[in-house]
Order: structure tokens, then sequence, then C-alpha cells
């Protein structure tokens, strides 16, 4: 066998995060706040087809599956409800982590959108990682029920992604939601996320760290963030980017070992 | 250079960058973050008409605003006090006197069947005494301040308890989510050490778990409660008396509140050294409490167990207390020559010997402290009959030459001394570690022994008593 896309790289990665990731299937990862009908989402898009475990090394639930659209597979990652990426709990360290080396072909966040502010929140984080990212502004009947009207249209143009609002216990909207996962994972559509501005002082503390953190990560993994992080003193992150590499290392290593046999 | 070195490198100047400010920059992002998106939530939400959202917003911008946060806060808690206080009273007396009268009977029936003293004593005397003082002290204000306290629960105002506490802990150095577990430790402080998994970061986990005990739980404040009705309330007109007692009991969880805060603070800057970690609390929706069911789950749930323990354990004490009592060593008894080896100490403290026996004693369950101690003084003294709660007035003050001194210590130390035998089990089971056990009995213990002496000598050097 040769060094395969499989053997290297990213797909090295996922073995690492116990991803299925078999032939030609695209990897989404679901995100979002506790209790915001993530899990109702993640069994309408994926029905019967899902299967549940632990993260590899952690005692924090995982839920996969998957559904067909337009004959691909695309496999489906449940992680943790959190309501930030700062990785203070171990759920919020798998989510960051996850989204941070597996580098999934998209990413949805799913929102409650009767509280849509302190949903964004993480939506913003997430955005700060990867750039394929859907917002998914769930419970929108609730919100109707509350007389809320949510602007989709202009929320999808200020944040510069695709925005589909659904109600999925009705599973209102999830056909939309099937369409724009595609388009984002089969790279139909670059979401242009707009990120957040800093205080000028960290802003220019981002400016000067992250051109070290590029030629260090060399592209693999957003590199404003990691600079972000590094100002806030993050040393979890550190260690995290370490483990990232040295496992990664061992299994090209190990890649590099069955073609030499 | 290796990625690994050059990372850690970055880190490094990244902090000199961030040079002392670590905190204000943290800050600064995640108020970024937040201004952010608040700012987009204005431009695509909008509401066509007011609802219920909008009352919860309203409701919590005054409950936790910075001003009124507060004083509404201790106003809910008075109110809660107060109607536990004067509503405890009559049921008590009715009580008192229904077991009481039944332990007449029962003595009539003892000396009916010719059974043998130490039998008669050490059952009725010993163990139904026990028990009836327990459920005529502690039954009454359980059955009265459980329910409240769930409606609180119901309908949403402990976590606006908590949002209000949040940056005080946060000041101390601990994890904001110390203000839930130690409202759990209203209920139980054993519930509330094992609340104190919700806590991420070990050592916020155990700042949180070495103070909890430092806000009174439900066995403690019966004990609380009744020994401020019977001084405060006893001195004055019943009204006045009622409200005095209340913003006493009021005083002294907010007292302990402070403590938790202080100590939290200075754990945080010797022996737990670090920064408070940042954390999301939701705020459920207000609710109407469904009143039927919280009268249903605070009585079974809470009253009838915490009832159930303090009896299962109060039945042996009571009958080790009458052994005790009528054991013979030279020409004391074994109670009255372990309360002398206490007296002197325990009188530095403003105390005297069978307090703190009583508490030494009441380890097992801080419920059983002051049925302990009623048994302890009867046992030495000419009173037997003891019918009503004028009556326990008379035994501890005409008798026992209790002052106000000595109940405002007795209250303190009530509060802060070592956790109960279960608390401590449970911290020993959560933490593995039998020194931060240790620490958890010694630290309020220490402090509450320095409150008290403090207090008592400053007021015996004033003449105060």
């Amino acid at each position: 066998m040769g060094l395969t896309r499989q053997s290297t790289g990213r797909s090295a990665v996922r073995e690492i995060f116990n991803v299925d990731d078999a032939g030609n299937e695209l990897v989404i990862a679901l995100a979002g706040n506790p209790n915001t009908g993530k899990s109702t989402v993640f069994n309408a898009l994926t029905g019967l087809r899902q299967h549940t475990g632990n993260w590899p090394g952690k005692t924090v639930l995982r839920a996969e599956g998957s559904f067909m659209h337009g004959g691909r597979r695309y496999n489906l990652i449940d992680l943790p409800g959190t309501y930030s990426l700062h990785a203070a709990s171990s759920e919020e360290e798998v989510a960051r982590d996850f989204l941070c080396f597996a580098n999934p072909d998209a990413t949805v966040v799913v929102a409650d959108g009767t509280c849509l502010e302190r949903n964004l929140n993480l939506a913003l984080q997430v955005m700060e990682i990867t750039g394929k990212v859907i917002l998914c502004v769930n419970l929108i009947d609730e919100a109707r029920r509350k007389k809320m009207h949510i602007n989709i249209r202009k929320l999808s143009s200020t944040l510069g992604v695709p925005v589909i609002s659904t109600a999925a216990r009705s599973g209102e909207g999830l056909p939309e939601l099937m369409d724009a996962i595609s388009d984002v994972a089969l790279g139909r559509v670059t979401p242009k996320p707009v990120l957040v501005r800093y205080p000028e002082q960290v802003e220019a503390a981002i400016a000067r760290l992250e051109p070290r953190v590029r030629e260090i990560t060399g592209g693999h993994i957003n590199s404003r963030w990691v600079a972000l992080r590094l100002i806030d003193g993050d040393a979890k992150l550190v260690q995290a980017i370490r483990q990232y590499y040295n496992g990664r290392e061992s299994k090209i290593t190990q890649a590099g070992m069955e073609v030499l046999a | 250079m290796n990625p690994e070195a050059a990372l850690g490198n970055l880190l490094e100047e990244a902090k000199s960058i961030a040079g002392g400010q670590q905190t204000g920059i943290r800050d600064g992002i995640v108020k970024s973050i937040y201004d952010t998106s608040e700012r987009i939530t204005r431009d695509v939400v909008s509401y066509t008409s007011d609802d219920r959202v909008d009352l919860d917003r309203k409701i919590d911008n005054i409950l936790t605003s910075r001003i009124w946060g507060f004083p509404i806060m201790f106003g809910i808690l008075a109110v809660v006090f107060w109607v536990t206080i004067t509503g405890a009273n009559y049921p008590s007396a009715f009580l008192a006197t229904q077991l009481f009268w039944l332990q007449d009977r029962l003595t009539e029936l003892f000396l009916a069947l010719n059974a043998p003293d130490w039998l008669h004593g050490f059952l009725v005397l010993g163990v139904y005494r026990a028990l009836a003082w327990v459920v005529s002290v502690m039954l009454p204000p359980m059955a009265i301040f459980f329910p409240l306290f769930t409606l609180l629960e119901d309908a949403g105002y402990l976590p606006r308890v908590a949002f209000n506490l949040d940056r005080f802990f946060k000041k101390a150095g601990a994890h904001g989510k110390q203000a839930l577990t130690m409202s759990m430790g209203f209920g139980c402080n054993a519930a509330g050490v094992i609340a104190c998994r919700i806590i991420e970061s070990p050592r916020e986990r155990l700042i949180a778990t070495l103070t909890n005990n430092f806000v009174p739980c439900n066995g403690r404040f019966p004990t609380i409660i009744a020994l401020a009705g019977l001084f405060v309330a006893g001195s004055v007109t019943a009204t006045l008396g009622g409200v005095l007692a209340t913003l006493g009991v009021a005083g002294l969880v907010v007292f302990g509140i402070a403590v938790t805060l202080l100590v939290s603070w200075l754990l945080s800057r010797t022996l737990l050294k670090g920064e408070p970690s940042s954390f999301t609390l939701e705020l459920p929706p207000y609710r109407i409490p469904q009143v039927g069911q919280v009268l249903v789950r605070s009585v079974l749930d809470r009253t009838i167990f915490v009832l159930g323990r303090a009896v299962v354990i109060a039945a042996p004490a009571g009958g080790l207390v009458w052994v005790m009592a009528n054991t013979a060593v030279g020409d004391t008894t074994v109670l009255a020559a372990a309360a002398g080896g206490l007296d002197s100490f325990a009188r530095l403290m403003g105390l005297d010997g069978f307090i703190l026996l009583a508490f030494i004693l009441g380890l097992p369950a801080n419920e059983i402290v002051l049925p302990i101690l009623i048994m302890s003084y009867l046992s030495g003294g000419a009173m037997v009959e003891m019918e009503s709660m004028a009556d326990l007035h008379h035994l501890l003050v005409v008798q026992h030459g209790w002052t106000w001194l000595t109940g405002l210590c007795t209250v303190i130390f009530a509060l802060c001394h070592w956790p109960c035998g279960t608390t401590l089990f449970t911290i020993q089971r959560e933490q593995k570690n039998w020194r931060w056990t240790l620490l958890a009995a010694v630290i309020p213990a220490g402090i509450g022994i320095i409150i008290c002496m403090t207090i008592t000598t400053l007021t015996r050097a004033l003449h105060l008593v």
C-alpha cells in the first residue's frame, strides 16, 4: 500500500478520534448548546442509522450516525452540548479538539431560536476554528409561538455562513438543512464567516503571534484562533496540539513502516 | 526547532505580551464575543408583541440587579424565616404536650408491669425522651421551612440567587457554580458536597467542598431557629420578638455566606492557588410553583427523610446519654465527668461542658445536638417534667445559667463546627484523601472556636454580661 490520503494527515487524525472514514464519506460535526434540540436534529437526520459510545479516553457520551443525500454518505458526529469552547470541562475539550483537529467537512451549529443571543456565543467561537459552518436555528416553532421573528436572511449575511431555520420535532426545514450541509461539505458553497473583532490590544497581539503559529502548525489548524487562545493563556490547547502532532507522527510513521515492509 | 518547543515558547511569549493582565484580557475576549452576539441578535430578532420572555427579563432585571438583588434576597430569606419561627411555636408546644403526656403513660405502664428501674430509665427516659425531643423541636420548623424553600426553588428563584452571588465567588478566586453547591448545602451538606462534582476544576471543587459546611443544613436550621426563638422571642413582646429572631437567623445565614467567601478567598490565596474559570449559568424561566406537588415532595423527600435520619440516630444516642448519666465513676457520673472535663475550655468559648459535649456526641447527625443537650441537662438537674417550650427556656436560663452570650455562641458554633459524620464520609469518598477530609473538619471547627472565643473575651472584658 502506498502513502495515500487515508494513511496520512487528516485521516490519521480522524482515526485518533475513532471516526469511520472509509472511502468517500463526508464527516459532519454537530455542535450546540445543551437543550437546543441538538439530539432531535441528530435523530431526525440519521434515523436509526446511529451508534453510541464514549469519546476515546473520556467519559463523555458520543453518538455517531449517517444519512444519504444525493448519492453520498454523510457521517454525522454529535458533539457534546456546550456553552463555549474554552475547554473548561471535558465536554468542551472534546468538542473543541474535534473541531480543531479532525477538520470536519462541515459543522452544523444547532441554536435555540428562542434564546439566540446565548447560542450565538458558541456559533461565533466555532466559526473562529472552522469556516465550514452552517447555523441551524432550531425550535423555530417555539420562537413563533413566543411571537418572535428571526430575520434568517439578515442573520446569514451578518454571520457570513448559511443559516437554516428548523423545527426538528416536526421535520420542518430538515431537507433544506441537508442541502446546506452538502453544499458546504462538497465545496459548492464556501462560507465567509465574519469573525469577532477583539479589543485593539488583543488584535495587536494576535497579529504578532499568528505568523509564528502558522509556521509551526503549517496551516492545518486555524492560526488566528490558536494565537487568540495563546493570548488567553490556554495551556491546555498547547498540550492538545502536542498530542495531536505526536499522534499524527506515530500514525504516519506506522504507515511508512507498512510501505517499507 | 521542533513544533512542541516552539509552541511552548509561543505560549510564554503570549504570556509576556499579556503581562499581568491575564484576567483583564480574558474578560475582554469574552466580552467581545458576548457583545457581538448581542448586537447581531438585536439586529435580526424582533417581537411582534410583549410576552412572557419579556416579562421574565423584566423580573430578572429587578431580582438580579446590583442595587436590588441583595436587599430582595435578604428580604425573601427573612420572610421565610419569620414564617418558620412564628409558625413553628404552636405545633412545637402542641407536640411537646402530647408526646410528654404519652411519656407519663409509658412510665405508668412500666410501673404497672413492675419493670426494673434501669429498663424504664433506658427506654423511656433515654430512648423515648430523645425521640420526643427530636420530633417536637425539629419537626415543626422543618415542615414549614422545607415547603417554603422548595416553593422558591420551583418558582425559579434559586438560580437567580446563584447569579447574584456569582461575582463574589469569582472575586474570592472560587468557581461561580459554588453558589449553587452552597445552596444545595442549605438542604444537606452531604448533598452539597456531592453537588460539587458539577465544578470541573479540581482546585475550585476542593474549595467548594471545604467551605460547604458554612451554610446551615436541615439538621442545624431547627437548632438555630429554636434557640433564636427561645432567646430573642422570649425576652420581648411576641411580635417584636418574632421579627428580631427572624433578623437574627437571616443575619446568621448571611454571616455564614460571608465566612464561606472569606475562607474561599483565603484558600485560593494560600493552599489552593489559581484563577477562577468562567461558566454559563442558564436562568430557567419563572414558573408558577405547583403547590400540591411541592408540598408532597418536600414533606416526603425532605421532612420525612431528615426526620427519619434524626430518629434513627437519636434513639441510640438517647440511650447512650441515659447510660452515661447513670453510670457512676467515683462520686459523679460519666456524663458529668465528661462535661466537667470539657467545661473549662468550653467556658472560654462562651459555652459550657454539656453544650460542647452535645456537639461532640452529635457528630453522627446535627439534628440531635439540641435533644442531647436537653437530655444531659435533665439527667443531672432536679427538673424532670419538661412539657413546653417555656419549660425549655426555664431549663436553659434559670437552671443552667444561659445568658444571651451562651445562646449566641451556641448558635455560632452550630453554624461553624465540624461537619456531621455523613458529610465527612462523603468528602472522604469524593476526594479520596484523608488530609482534605480532616481539613474539612478542622477549618470550620477552628473558625468557630476562634469566633466564639473572641466574642466571649470581648463581651466579658466590656462587662456586657
